[in-house]
């Protein structure tokens, strides 16, 4: 074995492990071990901030071979643990080594209806891929970039669809077809029940439509995925606001034996800070949703317009601040600044898109937060005035809180501001749906399972108490168990 | 797709449409509006529902046409149909016995106010309306307001027709006249609700105001209809779009109409030129 002839960017500890691994296993092709860890060919950036078409261009099937055949195939996997729908990601793995795609896909699709989405958007760094062994020796198993891989090698080659139980009769209503709404659907109509979902907005996927941005997850992908879960039997009605058109009890009425709510989190926060209702300045929901839902970057072709000055100060640290500051770079202005009050440790947004954020040219200004906005006499926004955070002393959790350094602003021009610092649950449902139990912010207290506090009705995702992290495989994570409950319920009766 | 089953142009690029909407016409309550989208590439743009018919299964919409998509909406013809509606939105108007009512409505706004005026008028209100137009051909809904008012003034800015002037000195005429007057509706362009309101604030009559921020989803996701009310911000699609007139920032809700005017003034001309060819 000539190992120091070959290229193979692993640690001498990777390639030992790999040497015993060898041994035990004489059959396996070892000489994919000593590949590096295949990352996707990205657009080259002078290209891509000029356009909307997807960064990542993903894995071409022998690269993803290459990868797959790096699984160490362990007898009690971890990274299984770190994915919130318990993928069995060592059996898929297996099949991709073998070059059976369509085994290896079958086997994702038993527990997740969403891999495309999943595959380019899950924060695999901090699920699957931090469980897994390699990451000890070297580096983790690509396994977002191979689920993406099969997802889309499967779209292209049209979905198998699985079998369909028999209609059973019982009527679901699914309020919102996010991700959470999108799971819930998918797995209740395999069952055989007459799902119906009710989303608000013309197009159906919540933030997977509307706030996502093309480059990093197309607008076709999401229909594919949609149109799969339709194709399960599922009705989509758009343009239903649940709360207006219909209330719960209404649906109830209905015949609706069993209703989920997975209305996510929809209404931004503002910064209460002088200024903030200027002209050019936006909440970042209706910055990306001009943009991705209402495609405003093909103005006036269509006809939903979107203005951006020559500098642009995005606020905020989490994905959807990466994904504002992406956007408007790619609608031509010059500048565009993030302000973040903590420091980049401290960044909520993935790590991956914060370096596709950096390698563009976004201009990052840690541990800064804005004290006003100031506009002209025509009422436009001109300068962000901040100010200036020092970090102090670790507190009793571990953690350096920022606190504002006194007597220290400066300000950047801008003439777009977008705000990005969140979002709280859509109130438009609780507030005509009084006999729900919400939490302090508003969102609906339900258990493990999804169930609120009222029989009948489920809620997950986004809108729901009880998740730190909000994340689509969370939300889809909360779908898959509340559609277990909302099965047991409709086949026993048991709440 | 929501077919258009009749239409009626009222006057000059002002035009009325009734649409096929079941649902939404079963449920409708004064004081709410569709958004609605052309087509494919349309974008979203709020409008009142004047009537609706739950047995027709029918809501009826009156617009004027004033950039790109009202021109485009105002071209579709009875039969065709109109990719999304979605309704009904907003907090419906509070209906109840207040005594004596002054209306205004300015210009188009006119079929926004109607529907509320009729069911003031039909619970016991009595209802003094005051109609006003840039001139007698722009006039709409005369015979409606006629109708469901005890007394009914008109006013044109041209003089072509009643009072000449505008809406608002007819009100100040009668609030100096010291009419007991128990509440005021004013709904229009945001510079008649200002001016309005600032007519009855020395007096503290109750002003009721409709503000029209411009919009996007219109349930509370994107925050563009913010408006300042009693300095608090609130969102014209969800809390709106009737306010305490005394209460809102006018200046502000003005501002921020005009955010995307030289956009608007790109859509039309491209639209326009489309046209052409
Ligand atoms: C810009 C942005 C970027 C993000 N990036 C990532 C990422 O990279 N990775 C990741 O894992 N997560 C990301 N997230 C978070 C993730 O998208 C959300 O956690 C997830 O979409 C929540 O799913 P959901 O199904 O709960 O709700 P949503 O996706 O919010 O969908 C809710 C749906 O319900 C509809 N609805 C609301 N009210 C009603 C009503 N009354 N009647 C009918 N329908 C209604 C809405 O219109 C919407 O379509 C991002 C979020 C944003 C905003
Ligand atoms: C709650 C509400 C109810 C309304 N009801 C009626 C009605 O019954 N009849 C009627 O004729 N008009 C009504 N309007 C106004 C109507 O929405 C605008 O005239 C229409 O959006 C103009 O679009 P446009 O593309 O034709 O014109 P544009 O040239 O795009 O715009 C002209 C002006 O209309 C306003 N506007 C533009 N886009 C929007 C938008 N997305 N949302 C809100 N305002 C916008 C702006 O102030 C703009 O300067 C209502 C507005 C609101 C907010
Ligand atoms: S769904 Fe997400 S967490 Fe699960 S395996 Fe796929 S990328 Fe990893
Ligand atoms: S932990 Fe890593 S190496 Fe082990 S089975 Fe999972 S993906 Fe393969
Ligand atoms: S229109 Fe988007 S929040 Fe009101």
């Amino acid at each position: 074995m000539e190992l120091n002839k070959i290229d193979t960017g692993i640690s001498t500890k990777e390639m030992i492990l790999n040497i015993v691994l060898y041994k035990e296993d004489p059959n396996y092709p070892t000489v994919y071990r000593y590949f590096r860890r295949q990352e996707m060919p990205k657009q080259p950036i002078v290209e891509r901030i000029k356009n909307f078409n997807e960064v990542a261009l993903g894995f071409e099937p022998d690269q993803a071979i290459m990868e797959a055949s790096r699984c160490l195939q362990c007898q009690d996997p971890q990274c299984r643990r770190g994915c919130p729908v318990g993928i069995n990601i060592t059996s898929f793995c297996g099949y991709v080594r073998e070059g059976n795609f369509d085994k290896a896909i079958s086997v994702i699709r038993e527990s997740n209806s969403l891999p495309a989405i999943c595959g380019r958007v899950c924060p695999q760094e901090s699920q699957c891929e931090a469980y897994c062994a390699m990451g000890q020796t070297g580096s983790p198993l690509a396994i977002g970039a191979l689920e993406r891989f099969l997802a889309d090698y499967e779209l292209k080659k049209g979905i198998t669809m699985p079998s369909i139980a028999p209609i059973t009769g019982k009527k679901v209503a699914v309020i919102g077809s996010g991700p959470a709404g999108l799971t819930v659907a998918g797995d209740l109509a395999k069952l055989g029940h007459i799902v119906s979902i009710f989303e608000a907005l013309h197009t159906p996927g919540g933030v997977l439509a509307y706030g996502i941005p093309e480059f990093r997850l197309p607008k076709s992908i999401v229909a594919a995925e949609v149109d799969y879960v339709k194709r399960l039997g599922a009705k989509l009605e758009t343009n239903m606001v649940i709360g207006k058109i219909f209330t719960i009890d209404e649906l109830v009425e209905m015949g609706y034996q069993a209703i989920f709510l997975g209305t996510g989190a929809g209404s931004p926060y503002f910064l209460s800070i002088s200024g903030e209702n200027l002209n050019g300045v936006y909440s970042a929901n209706e910055f990306l949703t001009r943009c991705n839902l209402m495609k405003s970057y093909l103005f006036p072709e269509y006809d939903t317009p979107l203005i951006v000055g020559k500098e642009v100060v995005v606020i905020g640290g989490g994905n959807v601040t990466m994904d504002s500051a992406r956007t408007a770079l790619r609608l031509g202005v010059e500048k565009v600044h993030v302000v973040y009050r903590r420091s980049e440790q401290e960044m909520p947004a993935r790590r991956e898109e914060v370096l596709n954020a950096k390698d563009e040219g976004i201009l990052f200004n840690f541990l800064t937060y804005p004290l006003r906005l100031i506009g002209n006499s025509r009422g436009w926004v001109e300068k962000v005035e901040c100010g200036m955070m020092e970090l102090c002393e670790p507190d009793e959790t571990g953690r350096r809180r920022p606190v504002p350094i006194p007597n220290h602003s400066f300000t950047i021009d801008a003439q777009t501001v977008i705000i990005a610092i969140g979002q709280g649950p859509n109130p438009l449902l609780s507030k005509v749906t009084k006999d729900l139990e919400t939490d302090r912010d508003g969102r609906f207290i339900a258990d493990e399972w999804g169930r609120t506090s009222k029989r009948g009705i489920w809620s997950g995702g986004d809108v729901a108490t009880g998740w730190a992290d909000a994340t689509v495989i969370n939300a889809m994570g909360t779908g898959k168990r509340a559609a277990s409950s909302i099965h047991q319920f409709l086949t026993t009766g048991q709440w | 797709m929501y077919q258009i089953v009749a239409e009626i142009e009222l006057a000059p690029n002002i035009k009325q449409f009734r649409i096929n909407a079941p649902l939404i016409a079963k449920k409708c309550m004064p004081g709410q509006f569709i958004v609605l989208r052309t087509n494919e590439k349309g974008e979203r743009i709020p409008l009142t529902v004047f009537e609706k018919d739950p047995g027709e299964g029918t809501i009826t919409i009156i617009f004027q046409e004033v950039g790109k998509t009202t021109k485009e909406l105002g071209r579709l013809r009875t039969g065709e149909a109109i990719q999304d509606v979605v309704g009904p939105l907003g907090t419906p108007s509070e209906i109840r016995n207040y005594g004596q009512v002054v209306a205004i409505a300015g210009g188009t706004a006119a079929a926004v106010a109607y529907p509320e005026i009729k069911a003031l008028k039909l619970v016991g209100n009595k209802l003094i309306t005051i109609l006003g137009a840039r001139s007698k051909d722009l006039l709409i809904l005369e015979e409606e307001m006629r109708k469901y008012s005890d007394e009914l003034y008109i006013t044109t800015d041209d003089g072509s027709k009643g009072h000449h002037g505008f809406v608002t000195d007819v009100l100040k005429k009668l609030v100096a006249d010291g009419k007991k007057i128990d509440m005021v509706l004013a709904i229009g362009p945001a510079i008649m609700m200002k001016v309005a309101s600032e007519i009855t604030r020395p007096f503290n009559i109750r002003t009721i105001v409709s503000v029209n921020p411009i919009m996007l989803d219109a349930t509370g996701m994107c925050g563009v209809c913010r408006v300042r009310v009693n300095n608090e911000m609130k969102l014209g699609c969800v809390d709106g779009p009737e306010f305490d007139g005394h209460l809102v920032d006018f200046d502000q809700l003005m501002a921020r109409q005009n955010m995307y005017t030289e956009k608007e003034k790109e859509s039309l001309h491209a639209y326009e030129a489309k046209m052409k060819k």
